[in-house]
């Protein structure tokens, strides 16, 4: 069974599952930048944060669920903090005001993690191992790892979820309200702060998913932060407002880099991986700077 | 002569602003002690032209203004006999005071009815009570019911218009702060929504402040008119009473009074207003 076909959809599939973890990072941003505007430059650091305080938390023999616990509600705490003392004195400043200050949140988690948990990287095992499984391999000879089949489905799990609070919720109704209109929210009575941090929180709670996932997959270092610029590219594809582009960019970029790297690797001296994804998020900015899901600017004349 | 300064009623006006300053940024002075007031059930228009400060008395009210930089730095703002100035905006729509803003500022990615929904937030009611009040809003504006599924971005500016006072009936306001409903409309349009907003003051016994440049219509909707130039109120009185008054036909409505026409009368005209406010 094992033979060119099947190999080319081994790289499709392991491609495509390797999409979805960078739309688990990309996910963050969407939300942060749906309510409120704001590219959310620290949305690595979180997820660094989060996996460093889990990881730390379970090496002192907390308890696994209980590390789960405690670490989602430190990053719901930073999410109302960060809108207290962040972003609230920067109400109605213009948006890269905005950027620059969660490029200054950036360093600052950056350093507030590694300085209460030590800068050695960490082992994380959430459970599920890396390899591929055996059963699949038998049956249609592709080789997939279990670790990103879990994945996925999380990330479906979380989509979806977030997909029907948006959509369905009240409060989902609000915050695309305000990502729309500041101002006409505030004038309909809904109050921007507590929007904020709900939304910043959600966006902790996205964060943790991604740095356990990702923690468990390469370790949890200093080096998680920067799987924010491979969600930069899975952005620019799926568009930063739309959470089923952010699942979909993701599976562009994971997949074509891969088909990329195995395909076209041999002609150019392999290395493809690293930087194909940002060829692709220029030829889109050329051709489609709202990404393929985003929302199209409407001008009325 | 009509335009003189209502003496302070025995009875409580439902809304009352009270000697108003409006400076934003901290230097630039706007509104320079505004006093107006609104009762129960009436249509009160505030008129005037561009930059005379119709839309910062009424920001001014709903407490909009912080989020533009501006403050309110004197006098008071009484609503049903409560002080409403240190409000928040979220705090004074639970209180029943609704601003529809000027340009409409519908939310454009939310569809028509979404938009309708949005309005009711600060209201924690259930979808029967929900769907019943998007019905009343789909009773007064049809249009509405059309194009519930469409994203206001790409519905018309008269659909516009709608679908924010509508977005504001769904509040349950005692008073809505309307702000240039007529802003870009065909005229008869302008007819249309005046009608619709009428008898939402009359059926609904929703009371409203209107600001607009339009002095014709406005003045023949309300029951009362407020003339603000240069952030103070320069002339009030009777909605019919200042239609009839020959400076407002002169300056506001377009109409040429019969003796005046050089321009020392003019300046006469702006003196006195003066001597008024």
């Amino acid at each position: 069974m094992a033979g060119p076909v099947s190999f080319f959809f081994e790289v499709l599939f392991s491609g495509l599952l390797a999409g979805v973890m960078y739309s688990l990072v990309a996910l963050g941003f969407v939300l942060i930048y749906k309510a409120s505007g704001v590219f959310n430059f620290a949305q690595g650091a979180m997820v660094f944060f989060a996996a460093l305080t889990f990881v730390s938390l379970v090496e002192r023999g907390v308890n696994f669920w209980l590390a789960m616990a405690i670490t989602l509600a430190v990053m719901i705490l930073l999410g109302i903090l960060t809108e207290r003392v962040v972003l609230r004195p920067l109400i109605n400043q213009p948006p890269i005001t905005l950027f620059m200050a969660t490029i200054g949140l950036t360093f600052f988690l950056e350093g507030l993690s590694q300085g209460i948990w030590g800068a050695q990287p960490h082992g994380l095992d959430i459970g599920i191992r890396d390899e591929p499984m055996e059963w699949l391999a038998d049956r249609t000879g592709m080789f997939l790892s279990q670790f990103d089949l879990f994945a996925s489905g999380i990330a479906a799990v979380l989509v979806t979820v977030l997909a029907l609070f948006f959509q369905r919720t009240r409060i989902g109704r609000a915050l695309r309200a305000v990502a729309d209109d500041h101002q006409a929210a505030l004038a309909v009575g809904i109050p921007l702060k507590h929007i904020w941090a709900i939304v910043w929180a959600v966006a902790g709670f996205v964060a943790l998913v991604a740095g356990l996932l990702w923690g468990a997959r390469t370790g949890v270092q200093y080096a998680l932060t920067f799987v924010a610029l491979k969600a930069l590219p899975v952005l620019i594809l799926g568009g930063f407002e739309s959470i089923a582009g952010a699942i979909v960019g993701g599976l562009i970029i994971g997949a074509s880099e891969k088909l990329a790297e195995v395909y076209l690797g041999p002609y150019v001296g392999g290395g493809i991986e690293s930087w194909f994804p940002y060829v692709l998020a220029l030829a889109f900015l050329l051709f489609r700077p709202e990404g393929l899901f985003g929302e199209k600017h409407i001008d009325r004349v | 002569m009509s335009a003189v300064i209502t003496p302070q009623p025995a009875v409580q006006a439902y809304l009352t602003v009270n000697n108003v300053e409006v400076i934003y940024d901290h230097v630039i002075l706007v509104l320079k002690g505004v006093s107006l007031q609104v009762q129960k059930g009436q249509i009160v228009a505030l008129l005037g032209a561009n930059g005379a400060g119709k839309t910062t008395t009424l920001k001014a009210i709903s407490n909009l203004l912080r989020a533009e930089r501006g403050e309110v730095t004197k006098g008071s703002i009484e609503f049903d006999g409560r002080r409403v100035d240190q409000l928040t905006p979220n705090e004074l729509v639970r209180l029943g005071v609704c601003q529809v803003m000027e340009g409409r500022h519908c939310f454009q990615h939310l569809t028509v009815e979404e938009n309708l929904l949005t309005g009711a937030f600060t209201r924690s009611v259930g979808r029967a009570e929900l769907r019943r009040d998007l019905e009343l809003v789909y009773e007064y504006f049809p249009r509405l019911k059309e194009r519930r599924g469409s994203l206001a971005g790409y519905t018309s500016g008269g659909e516009q218009q709608m679908t924010a006072i509508g977005r504001a009936l769904m509040a349950h306001p005692k008073m809505i702060l309307l702000d240039e409903p007529s802003m870009g409309l065909a005229p008869q349009l302008v007819e249309e929504i005046f009608g619709i907003v009428k008898s939402l003051n009359e059926k609904e016994g929703v009371s409203i402040l209107l600001a607009e440049q339009n002095t014709n219509i406005a003045l023949r909707f309300a029951d009362y008119g407020y003339i603000l130039e240069n952030g103070r109120v320069v002339m009030d009185g009777a909605a019919a009473s200042l239609a009839q008054n020959e400076d407002v036909k002169e300056f506001y409505l377009g109409l040429s009074a019969g003796g005046r026409k050089s321009f020392r009368d003019t300046k006469f005209y702006r003196r006195r207003k003066r001597w008024l406010s």
